[in-house]
């Protein structure tokens, strides 16, 4: 299963960080400062997997983004670089040629969009017309929501007057 | 509200601590307005983990939100579930999940069936009962659901093969459907049709047909297809690839497929990309398992990769190479590996490595020599990283040195361990593990050639003392060894002068505040003072191989208890009978209890040879009747040792404790057989001498050639050199470790069966002579235990010899049944017990040479009691007390032989 997914930018600025197993407050930044001293590292033609604490990590750089994930010792690190792959996609497409500000300032949104994608550890939807359609309908019920809300407001603030 | 919860979770992702809002997010999500409300389990989820203590507070929102109308909400709902309910709190939502597995939206029963996996992960008795659901949702009609139902069927299949042997046929069809594009085009990636799930169903496959050929035999046809439809360009297409691969190696072996596997591996290891590299050499790993002859046509690919800049590569080939060790090539391997250890200085993978090295060197070491330098070499540059059980086996070594056959290889051995030893001492900063060895191995055997004046070698220890002197082990390592050096000094008859650094050493550690060092050291003062017979027979030369003989059953106290029973004490009944009374001794039992459960929580005397010690003072005073025996044990009942009672349930209690310790300790040949193992493979092979490595050699170079003519590469000769030393071979070195193998086995047997027949022996021995309360005495333990070790040897050399074989068959039929486990064991008498006991504490890696040591310590207590002052008498008996207690919980596991015996 997959430990933890992590973005870092590639001046060791964490971005976006998921945990799927138990890690105390201490262990996350510890993590975080291990794992980006030893990916930021590592050069463009060397293999994308490290070997860190009896565990993988795989990482894939996207611009000036690192996307890592932590996985066990036997699962299948090909599977998990696609994994990454596949939610860049899906980011892509939902934020249209998708770039590390929109993750900046839309960052609960990105998280939104993993819950989606990943599950307890393990990938649960391997559709991205799926994972769009579930994201555009909770945001299309944003949507809804916002407009009952300045509506309300406005007939609150007619009744007012 | 909303915004400054996303902006908290932000902070909190940069590491600041965030704890003070974390209860305004658990309010969000009991809010009405869904956008609030799933803002509000984002920030929960990611804040908080399934133990912290607001979960209580958000259990109840989550039951009310998933029988939501709103789908939305459900998924919400069903997320947090997944990351925060903990054991505890299944239960509560657990029958509301089951219902949502019928739910109309596809992706809520997708979560469901998440929440439902994480569920088993977290306690698999609770959802138990719910297998058949994620039967049920295989069938389920979005591909989705079915994708995700195959996490938990992974899980379930990985604890439990056999049940679900039916669902080969429906996972075949499933993954044959899916090859064929039969599902919606939405799941294809990167014109794969559904990989993920491909991969999936793939590593399900690989379980279900492991060594099964009926299952496998369905898999074959649907595995083939999917290595032909693999389009091998892209990413995606390589992970099936190599999931196909693992499924091959791992299934019932079909050649054909073997060798479309070899194929996609040499694909892999031939392409520029290092990740597909990495990936074929860790797939080599796999199926070299199954045939290791596809090794040899990549043996290029695979030296290459092992010079590559990439660290990760690097290690994934170590790996490999170490699946690949044979006794041919472990030199080149291991010394690769040591070359390695010392360039990195990351200490979990240096952990690893070395103890890789280790177990490498044990296993394939073609000479002691050999053997003995490269531990060395990992001790010096991983020392402190490496398992203390290593050194042990080391020193082991070096005392058994070949074993049966010639004393001069065995002198030789030694002399150049201490030569070795000696030149090492010079370098500053040695670990400290490897120092004991250094210590050990000096005190042994550093005068035993006479190459060398006691002096010199005294010297040496006084330095290393003086060096190290923040390391209490090590310093307790150079007093033992100093002591036996003037034991043999005495013993050989010439007059021992000490160094006058050695002097002052001693008057340091006579007033050090660790008891084991002042006792170490008042044992050393004793020692000298003693005359040669005397010291011969407490610290005999080379006899660390020598066994001792515990009398378990403390048959040389029943005088004494005969005698308080005849003064109208009780008899002992055992703890178990006497918890049922109810009367004042249940108050005594407490205090028993609370003793002994006191002695389990000390943990400051953990080293194993402190056992023996503890164990034989008792016995000692009880014999020579100086010093009752409860008030060593414990000073707290001291002023009740006259009234009778309490003297025989104590003496019980020591007996009771005494019998997790005190068990016989006859360690040495069991866990030894790897090593003699390869002692005699190397005999074989001085045998046979280089010629056959030369033929393997030549039959390399041969294949090389025509690899070279092939490919028409220019390759250096190093490589060439060290690929022929790699993969020379393969065939006839497996035959030859088995036999290797097969001659070690029944010798272990052997030393089983023999063990607790001639632990009764000495019993019976000493029940019939008394020990005589002679002071001279004390070389009785260790002359009573030689006669009966000199049994294993020549049984074994029966054993080995198939024509005689009369006294092995009674003893084969009692191994078996020792060896068949626990289930048997509370069936078994004492002894037997017992046998099983020594067992379990020779395979802790208990170490001979600290017993010697601490039979002659014991003693020369003694000695020291008797001539000193009634002060360094109650010191002493403190000491014992306080070993007595430390050392309870050292004993492997305590309570579970307490069961056993009990």
């Amino acid at each position: 299963m997959i430990h933890f997914v992590l973005l870092i930018s590639r001046q060791g600025k964490v971005r976006l960080t998921k945990w799927y197993s138990p890690y105390s407050q201490k262990e996350r930044t510890k993590v975080i400062r291990e794992l980006s001293g030893l990916i930021l590292t590592r050069g463009p033609k060397l293999c994308n997997f490290v070997e860190w604490r009896g565990l993988r990590v795989v990482y894939k750089r996207y611009a000036s983004l690192y996307f890592c994930m932590c996985i066990d010792e036997d699962d299948n690190e090909l599977e998990i670089l696609e994994i990454i792959h596949h939610y860049v996609e899906v980011l892509d497409r939902y934020f249209g040629s998708v770039c590390e500000l929109d993750l900046i300032y839309n960052f609960h949104k990105a998280y939104f969009i993993l819950d989606e994608l990943l599950i307890a550890g393990e990938l649960q939807e391997p559709s991205k017309r799926t994972v769009a359609r579930l994201v555009a309908a909770q945001d299309s019920l944003v949507e809804t929501a916002k407009e009952q809300t300045s509506s309300i407001t406005n007939i609150i603030a007619q009744a007012a007057k | 509200m909303k915004e400054y919860i996303i902006r908290l979770v932000y902070v909190e992702m940069l590491g600041h601590d965030a704890s003070f809002g974390y209860i305004h997010a658990v309010k969000m999500i009991h809010d009405d307005s869904l956008l609030v409300k799933r803002t509000g389990y984002l920030a929960v989820t990611l804040f908080l983990n399934e133990d912290h203590d607001l979960i209580i507070l958000i259990v109840n929102t989550i039951q009310k939100d998933l029988k939501s109308d709103n789908y939305l909400v459900v998924c919400a709902a069903l997320n947090a579930v997944c990351k925060l309910i903990n054991e505890e709190t299944i239960p509560a939502v657990l029958p509301q999940i089951v219902e949502l597995l019928a739910h109309p939206k596809e992706a809520v029963r997708k979560k469901a069936i998440m929440a439902l996996h994480r569920f088993y992960q977290k306690s698999s008795s609770s959802v138990s009962h719910l297998v058949s659901n994620f039967r049920k949702r295989l069938c389920d009609n979005d591909p989705g659901v079915m994708g995700a139902t195959l996490c938990p069927l992974f899980d379930l299949i990985t604890n439990d093969v056999n049940s679900y042997k039916d669902l080969v046929i429906s996972f075949v069809s499933i993954l044959k459907q899916v090859a064929e594009r039969r599902l919606p085009k939405a799941y294809d990636y990167h014109q794969m049709p559904a990989p993920f799930i491909q991969i999936k169903l793939l590593k399900i496959l690989a379980l279900l047909g492991s060594s099964d050929k009926q299952a496998s035999e369905n898999m074959y046809t649907v595995v083939g297809d999917i290595f032909r439809k693999c389009d091998s360009s892209s990413n995606i297409g390589n992970a099936v690839l190599y999931e196909c691969i693992c499924c091959v190696s791992s299934i019932y072996p079909n050649h054909k497929l073997l060798e479309s596997a070899a194929d996609a591996i040499s694909r892999f290891l031939k392409s520029d990309s290092h990740n597909l590299k990495y990936m074929g050499i860790d797939a080599l790993g796999r199926l070299i398992k199954i045939s290791p002859e596809i090794a040899e046509q990549h043996q290029l690919a695979v030296i290459d990769c092992l010079e590559d800049p990439d660290d990760t590569l690097k290690r994934k080939t170590f790996e490999l190479l170490y699946k690949m060790t044979k006794s041919t090539n472990v030199e080149v391997i291991v010394d690769r590996m040591i070359d390695y250890m010392n360039s990195i200085n990351d200490n979990h993978y240096k952990t690893e490595i070395a103890s890789r090295c280790v177990e490498l060197a044990e296993q394939f070491a073609p000479s002691n020599q050999w053997f003995i330098q490269t531990m060395n070499k990992v001790f010096e540059h991983a020392g402190d990283l490496v398992n203390i059980k290593v050194a042990h086996n080391l020193m082991r070594l070096i005392a058994e040195g070949f074993g049966e056959d010639d004393d001069t290889a065995d002198s030789q051995l030694r002399s150049s361990a201490v030569e070795s030893y000696l030149h090492i001492l010079g370098e500053p900063k040695l670990p400290s593990v490897f120092l004991q060895v250094i210590c050990w191995v000096l005190g042994e055997y550093g005068t035993a050639d006479g190459k060398y004046s006691a002096s010199y070698i005294t010297g040496k220890l006084c330095d290393v003392a003086e060096a190290y002197s923040n390391d209490e082990t090590v310093k307790a390592y150079a007093v033992t060894a100093l002591m036996k050096i003037y034991a043999f000094e005495i013993a050989a008859g010439r007059k021992v002068d000490m160094l006058p650094e050695c002097h002052s050493l001693m008057e340091e550690f006579l007033a050090s505040h660790s008891t084991d060092l002042q006792q170490r050291a008042y044992e050393l003062q004793a020692v000298i003072g003693l005359d040669a017979h005397a010291v011969e027979s407490i610290l005999p030369s080379d006899a660390s191989c020598e066994d001792i003989e515990v009398d378990k059953a403390l048959s040389f106290l029943n005088d004494y208890i005969q005698e308080s029973i005849e003064k109208g004490a009780q008899p002992y009944i055992p703890e178990s009978e006497r918890t049922g009374m109810l009367n004042i001794s249940n108050f005594r039992n407490q205090d028993h209890h609370e003793a002994s459960s006191h002695g389990l929580r000390f943990e400051a005397y953990e080293l194993p040879k402190q056992t023996v010690q503890a164990r034989i003072p008792p016995a000692s005073l009880a014999s020579t009747e100086l010093v009752p025996v409860p008030e060593a044990m414990y000073p707290r009942e001291s002023y009740q040792t006259t009234t009778v009672p309490s003297v025989s349930s104590d003496a019980a209690s020591t007996e009771l404790k005494l019998r997790l310790d005190g068990v016989q300790k006859r360690w040495g040949r069991q866990t030894h057989f790897p090593s003699t193992s390869t002692s005699n493979s190397t005999s074989l092979k001085t045998v046979n001498g280089i010629t056959q490595v030369d033929g393997s050699n030549t039959a390399n170079s041969r294949t090389r050639e025509t690899y070279d003519s092939r490919k028409q590469v220019e390759i250096s000769p190093e490589k060439q050199k060290l690929a022929a030393s790699l993969f020379g071979g393969p065939s006839k070195t497996e035959k030859k470790s088995a036999t290797g193998h097969k001659s070690s086995k029944p010798s272990s047997h052997m030393v089983k069966s023999h063990a607790p027949k001639s632990s009764m022996e000495v019993a019976s021995e000493k029940t019939s002579v008394q020990q005589p309360p002679d002071l001279l005495d004390f070389g009785e333990p260790t002359v009573k235990s030689t006669a009966p070790s000199l049994d294993p040897f020549k049984d074994l050399e029966g054993l080995l010899e198939p024509t005689t074989q009369v006294s092995s068959a009674v003893n084969h039929s009692s191994t078996a049944a020792v060896t068949k486990s626990p289930d048997i064991m509370g069936l078994y008498t004492e002894t037997t017990a017992g046998a099983h006991h020594k067992d379990s504490d020779i395979l802790s890696g208990l170490s001979k040479p600290p017993m010697t040591n601490m039979v002659g310590g014991t003693t020369t207590m003694q000695v020291a009691q008797s001539s000193k002052g009634p002060n360094l008498k109650d010191s002493l008996e403190k000491d014992a007390l306080v070993r007595q207690i430390g050392v309870t919980p050292s004993s492997q596991n305590p309570n579970l032989f307490k069961d056993i015996l009990g």
